[in-house]
């Protein structure tokens, strides 16, 4: 990552909003008999406010920086710092939502239970918690709900039950790791528009690993590509499509198509060769020739040369 | 007491046939007994009719201020029982906390796996005569050899809970700054409960072959003190009627064990 650490992130409202989140050369390396490098050498920050989207090929190791961010994992390089100040052990205002909502919501509590398990552990008075846990049910639309279990539920509701959890913690930062990829699309859409409008309402800083494009593109404020493994930030894409947005006309915008088709080249190449004008392309073209691409060289200086493209995204739109 | 209280969603036919069918094997078996020792007039078989004739005129033909119970009942039921309970119970709060601890450190386990293991590959009975010299004759000696027999399967079986309980409620929990308290009571406890019910299922079958064997050995009273009388005596009969007993008491105590397992994992859904 030359050149890229430390700058101030690019969106054009100014640098005045404090840093929620420095990632600064973040690694992590798997020991054991087969050494892996998940991930190497990632820098980014998340300013507050921010929903940033981190989107890599499967198996990037994408999960693997979310769970060093949340110091689930120990990371083997580098540094977190939230607010600030660097993170030891699992910062409190923090909340995760995982992928895998059967395994990650507990059966035997009811979706209350469920809600207000987290709060139990911290010094919210009960009176406060079962107002909070009515609050946020209300929020994600489980209002009625409370007395059931998790398996008497959709897995849709499942999922949002989980984000009434995290929520319920009116945390600081909120990670997702991959949180709708386990339901149907049309339970994904509802999901994302409901992270969309809580969001909106309650201004949590969000931090949200995928493997799909689009959702990406649809959720983000900003947009993180990451390499294979192991993975580095590629480009650091600003979305701007504002702040309504809608399943199908955004979806069908001139800015969402050049987004999604600018990240898809990233992702398939492993960096922008088929791109017509790009500047940043030399890195890759001897690499891409012998499909071993990201392993060794990473793209570098990406993240500059796409944003010169901001400019012109009509024009790559139409292809 | 047992088949009618089946799974809720069986159909009601089917479970009445069900019982009905278990009932007339049952009957049939005692029955041929009947017949069998009935014919062969041998003195150390008795007739199923005369041991349970024997059971009723011993242990439950007393009043109604004692709810049927005879004299005999209160000197040797009653204190075989509470042994086994109080033994079971004892070896059931140790097991499953040292169990779920255990299960949770990974090294702990580890290291103490070997050791565990030999401690379950001794069988408890093999210990009566160190016991006896530690303990001699008498209340204590029965109770230690109790819980001794019956802790290896409740801890084994905590411990494989425990330690099983999924990794991304482990994560879910760390990443919610869950206390440790609530961890282990809230997380790891209900987790682990099917496992840690299969233990305390076997131990309740050890707990009354111990109870007999401790009490064959040493004892003032109880069940397997009345068994030794009664041999000692040629009453084959009431000898009879002691492992009768026995059985009835295992299969009564397995039944309500059952019933509160099936009742806990409803309350608790896995």
């Amino acid at each position: 990552m030359t050149g890229t650490r430390n700058e101030p992130t690019t969106d054009g409202s100014g640098g005045t909003v404090p840093s929620m989140l420095e990632v600064s050369d973040l690694e992590h390396t798997y020991t054991g008999q087969q050494e892996h490098t998940a991930i190497g050498g990632v820098t980014f920050d998340v300013r507050a406010g921010q929903l940033t989207c981190i989107v890599g090929p499967s198996g990037c190791g994408k999960s693997t920086l979310l769970r060093c961010l949340a110091s689930l994992i120990r990371p083997s390089g580098g540094e977190v710092r939230m607010h600030g100040e660097p993170v030891r052990g699992v910062p409190e205002d923090l909340a995760v939502v995982f992928q895998d909502y059967g395994r990650s919501l507990f059966p035997w509590m009811s979706v209350r239970g469920n809600v207000e398990f987290p709060l139990r552990s911290g010094n919210v008075p009960k009176e406060r918690r079962r107002e909070r846990v009515r609050q946020t049910l209300e929020w994600v639309g489980l209002s009625g709900a409370e007395r059931k279990y998790p398996w008497q539920l959709s897995g849709g509701m499942q999922q949002r039950v989980a984000i009434a959890r995290a929520l319920a913690c009116r945390p600081a930062l909120l990670l997702m790791d991959e949180p709708f990829a386990s339901v149907d699309a049309q339970t994904r859409f509802e999901l994302e528009d409901l992270l969309l409008r809580v969001r909106a309402e309650q201004d949590t800083t969000i931090l949200l690993v995928t493997h799909d494009i689009d959702e990406s593109v649809y959720l983000g404020d900003r947009v993180l590509v990451l390499s294979e493994t192991p993975a580095t930030v590629v480009a650091d894409l600003p979305v701007d499509l504002g702040n309504e947005r809608d399943q199908i006309g955004t979806r069908e915008s001139e800015t969402f198509v050049h987004l999604r088709g600018e990240i898809a080249r990233m992702l398939r190449g492993g960096g922008g060769h088929e791109r017509p004008g790009g500047t940043g392309t030399t890195a890759r073209d001897t690499g891409s020739e012998t499909e071993s691409t990201s392993e060794d060289e990473r793209a570098d200086a990406e993240p500059e040369s796409l944003q010169v493209e901001q400019g012109s995204p009509a024009r790559e739109a139409a292809e | 007491m047992s088949g009618a209280a089946s799974s809720p969603n069986a159909r009601p036919h089917h479970r009445v046939t069900g019982v009905v069918s278990q009932l007339g094997v049952l009957l049939g078996a005692v029955l041929l007994w009947q017949l069998a020792t009935a014919g062969g007039d041998s003195p150390f078989f008795p007739t199923p009719v005369r041991i349970v004739t024997e059971m009723w005129r011993m242990w439950f033909s007393g009043g109604i201020g004692t709810l049927f119970l005879t004299e005999a009942a209160f000197d040797d039921v009653l204190p075989s029982v509470g042994r086994l309970l109080l033994g079971w119970t004892l070896a059931g709060v140790v097991g499953v906390g040292l169990g779920l601890l255990l299960g949770r450190s990974g090294n702990a386990l580890a290291y103490i796996g070997p050791l565990l293991s030999f401690a379950r590959s001794i069988p408890p009975p093999a210990l009566l005569p160190v016991f006896m010299v530690l303990f001699s004759i008498g209340f204590k000696l029965q109770l230690v050899t109790i819980v001794f027999g019956c802790l290896w399967p409740i801890l084994l079986n905590s411990a494989d809970g425990a330690r099983s309980v999924d990794p991304v409620k482990t994560e879910t929990a760390r990443a919610f700054g869950i206390s440790r308290a609530s961890w282990i009571g809230s997380v790891v406890l209900p987790g682990a409960l099917p496992k840690i019910f299969a233990g305390l299922r076997i131990s309740l079958s050890l707990a009354l072959i111990m109870m007999v064997i401790s009490e064959l050995v040493g004892a003032s009273d109880g069940l397997g003190h009345a068994m030794m009388l009664a041999r000692d005596q040629f009453d084959y009969a009431q000898l009879w009627s002691g492992i009768v007993l026995l059985g009835l008491l295992g299969y009564l105590l397995n039944t309500v064990l059952s019933v509160v397992e099936r009742r806990v994992l409803e309350a608790v859904p896995q």
